[in-house]
């Protein structure tokens, strides 16, 4: 009886409480946000939206669709991963094989953490500054290189997270079998990471369609669909974000309409990235 | 050496004289890794330099504590002050993590500690995926369901209540508030806090909880006094990089917070965070002198913030690990 009543028991049972509360609170609130969406966005949901670009008259509540937008996002998030994957790889490479354990290898992992810390804000900043260097205007083009900067330290440090998962006696049998430096690198440890690479790519793509604030300032935002890199390119979050802004309902529910068509990508983009793993992942040597 | 190798039929030589572009080429292959391994710190080094640039010509015209302390900002006045800007960002972040930081902890260490594996292993995935939730759907549930909610049912509340508090004060009724942004920011870095910090629970070693539990201690005992000291500096990565998130965010915040920008003195009040300050203004700045400049100067503290504040997480966290080796 006496031991039911102590203090440390209480205080266990109080904090068990406080725990099961606080869980409660967070699933529930991010519950809430996908709850939101959908309940706000399904029913302005029309075929129109996903098949359509804005008619004449669109932001004041007439026909059309976003199809820009999403074509758009689809081309700025894809050649920003392609980017980032161009720039990632033979870094991460050379973090793990050449440089191996070095204070060099210590600095560079540091900025790639600098760079994950960057606000995307901060990024739109820098490109706007880099287009006017290089006479660009906004434009597709703009909007990947900011994107792919963005993406960088998301890739790479994905890709160093599974290089450090392989097995150091695979590295080893390779050099043992007179292999060196360059060739483990690229025919041992590239493909023990290929599987996984697919999970790093959707990630860094995932993350690379929702940011609004790095495109706001350098891919511009166009009805059209974009036809080559020099010209301006629409995104699903700016979508949501101009269309918000406007004072009519029916643009606003179409907002609505394109946050849950991003939900949705991102979502069957993060999900596709799992179900790659775990299929891709008997591939690898363990 | 090298020609007596030379000498003997290819066949038998051995394999670096036999292909000697495969020196070459390792070598080759290993300048280029190492040059692209330059690049990360080339971008962070050309982004201060570029901003510090453009950021040139109002540091050269305005000596920069009137910038950072200046009270009022009246572009067309050529009046630049930062400090409600700052102020802004800065009540906004730390009320943010005040709202994420415990139930975030606790909720990871109910999954790390108390749930069933099979719980962590589904919620693990599951916050994962709401990582990745861009932020202007964050943003699009705060103007749905965040304001209105402060606007009728926490601001009433507290202007009945808590009205004598120093912070707690109503003198805004739109709902448009630093407690929605700091809400919606919470729940925006909530996964990544608890993914962060259960993983690194669960990377203590059992041996340690069960010596504790043996000895007689309960299990929140063991928690307190065991495993949160053991894996305190994951823990702390796990909030700085929630801190990071929070601090840089601009569409989800710049959708609730109101955007008026005067020094906050309650959380009821709007308030104008540097994020928001360069997102709304981008268009129009070309046709006023300074303007851009002063923007830039506003991307250039933001970055300045993350670096330093980065830069001190890494090295505290080199000095922990140090210690506790040993």
């Amino acid at each position: 009886m006496k031991r039911r009543f102590s203090r440390r028991y209480l205080e266990e049972k109080f904090f068990q409480a406080l725990m099961g509360l606080s869980l409660l609170l967070v699933t529930g609130s991010l519950a809430g946000i996908l709850l939101t969406v959908v309940i706000k966005g399904a029913p302005a949901l029309t075929l129109d939206m996903i098949t359509k670009t804005p008619q004449g008259g669109y932001y004041l509540g007439k026909e059309g669709g976003i199809l820009n937008a999403i074509v758009g996002s689809l081309y700025l998030a894809g050649g920003g991963t392609i980017l980032a994957l161009i720039v990632s790889i033979p870094t991460v490479l050379g973090l793990n094989v050449y440089a191996r354990g070095t204070r060099w290898a210590d600095l560079v992992r540091l900025s790639l953490d600098l760079m994950w810390g960057t606000p995307s804000i901060v990024y739109g900043a820098f490109g706007f500054t880099l287009m006017l260097a290089l006479g660009l205007k906004a434009s597709l083009l703009a909007g990947i290189i900011v994107l792919g900067l963005l993406e960088l330290p998301i890739m790479a440090r994905a890709v160093d997270e599974l290089i450090r998962m392989i097995p150091e006696e695979l590295e080893e049998s390779s050099f043992a079998l007179g292999a060196n430096r360059f060739e483990t690198a690229l025919f041992v440890i590239l493909r023990q990471i290929l599987p996984g690479l697919a999970t790093a790519i959707l990630l860094a793509f995932g993350r690379g369609i929702g940011d609004a604030a790095s495109v706001l300032f350098t891919a511009g935002y166009t009805d059209r669909i974009p036809d080559s890199l020099m010209a301006p390119a629409a995104s699903l979050p700016l979508a949501v974000f101009f269309q918000l802004n406007t004072p009519f309902p029916e643009v606003q529910q179409r907002a609505y309409a394109a946050a849950l068509i991003l939900t949705v990508i991102v979502l069957l983009t993060s999900l596709g990235s799992r179900w790659l793993a775990g299929r891709l992942g008997r591939y690898t040597i363990r | 050496m090298t020609n007596k190798l030379l000498l003997m039929p290819r066949a038998s030589r051995p394999r670096e004289v036999q292909f000697p572009s495969r020196r070459i080429i390792d070598r080759a292959g290993g300048h280029a890794f190492m040059m692209t391994t330059a690049f990360p710190l080339l971008i962070v080094i050309l982004m201060i330099v570029a901003l510090l640039v453009r950021t040139r010509p109002i540091l050269e015209s305005k000596p920069i504590g009137d910038l950072l302390l200046g009270q009022t900002w009246h572009p067309l006045r050529g009046e630049f002050g930062f400090y409600p800007f700052i102020i802004g960002t800065l009540w906004i972040t730390l009320a943010a993590m005040l709202l994420a930081v415990p139930p975030c902890l606790l909720s990871a260490v109910f999954l790390a500690e108390y749930a069933r594996p099979v719980i962590g292993a589904i919620m693990k995935p599951l916050l994962d995926l709401l990582a990745g939730i861009p932020s202007v759907v964050y943003g699009v549930w705060g103007l749905v369901a965040i304001v209105p909610w402060v606007q009728t049912i926490a601001a009433p509340a507290s202007q009945q209540w808590l009205d004598f508090l120093p912070f707690f004060a109503v003198n805004n009724t739109t709902g448009y508030s630093i407690l929605a942004g700091a809400i919606v920011l919470a729940v925006m870095v909530a996964p990544v806090i608890i993914s962060v910090t259960y993983e690194v629970m669960q990377a203590v070693p059992d041996g340690l909880r069960e010596s504790s539990l043996a000895v007689g201690a309960t299990r929140w005992q063991t928690i307190k006094h065991v495993v949160v000291p053991k894996a305190a500096p994951g823990i702390l990565i796990g909030i700085v990089l929630g801190f990071s998130r929070a601090f840089g965010e601009t569409m989800a915040v710049l959708m609730v917070v109101g955007n008026v920008p005067r020094v906050p003195s309650s959380i009821f009040d709007p308030a104008y965070p540097l994020t928001a300050l360069i997102a709304n203004n981008y268009g129009e700045m070309l046709s006023i002198p300074l303007y851009d400049s002063a923007l830039m100067g506003a991307a250039l503290v933001l970055l300045m913030v993350v670096l330093i504040f980065n830069l001190a997480s890494a090295l505290l966290l080199q000095h922990i690990l140090r210690r506790s080796q040993t």
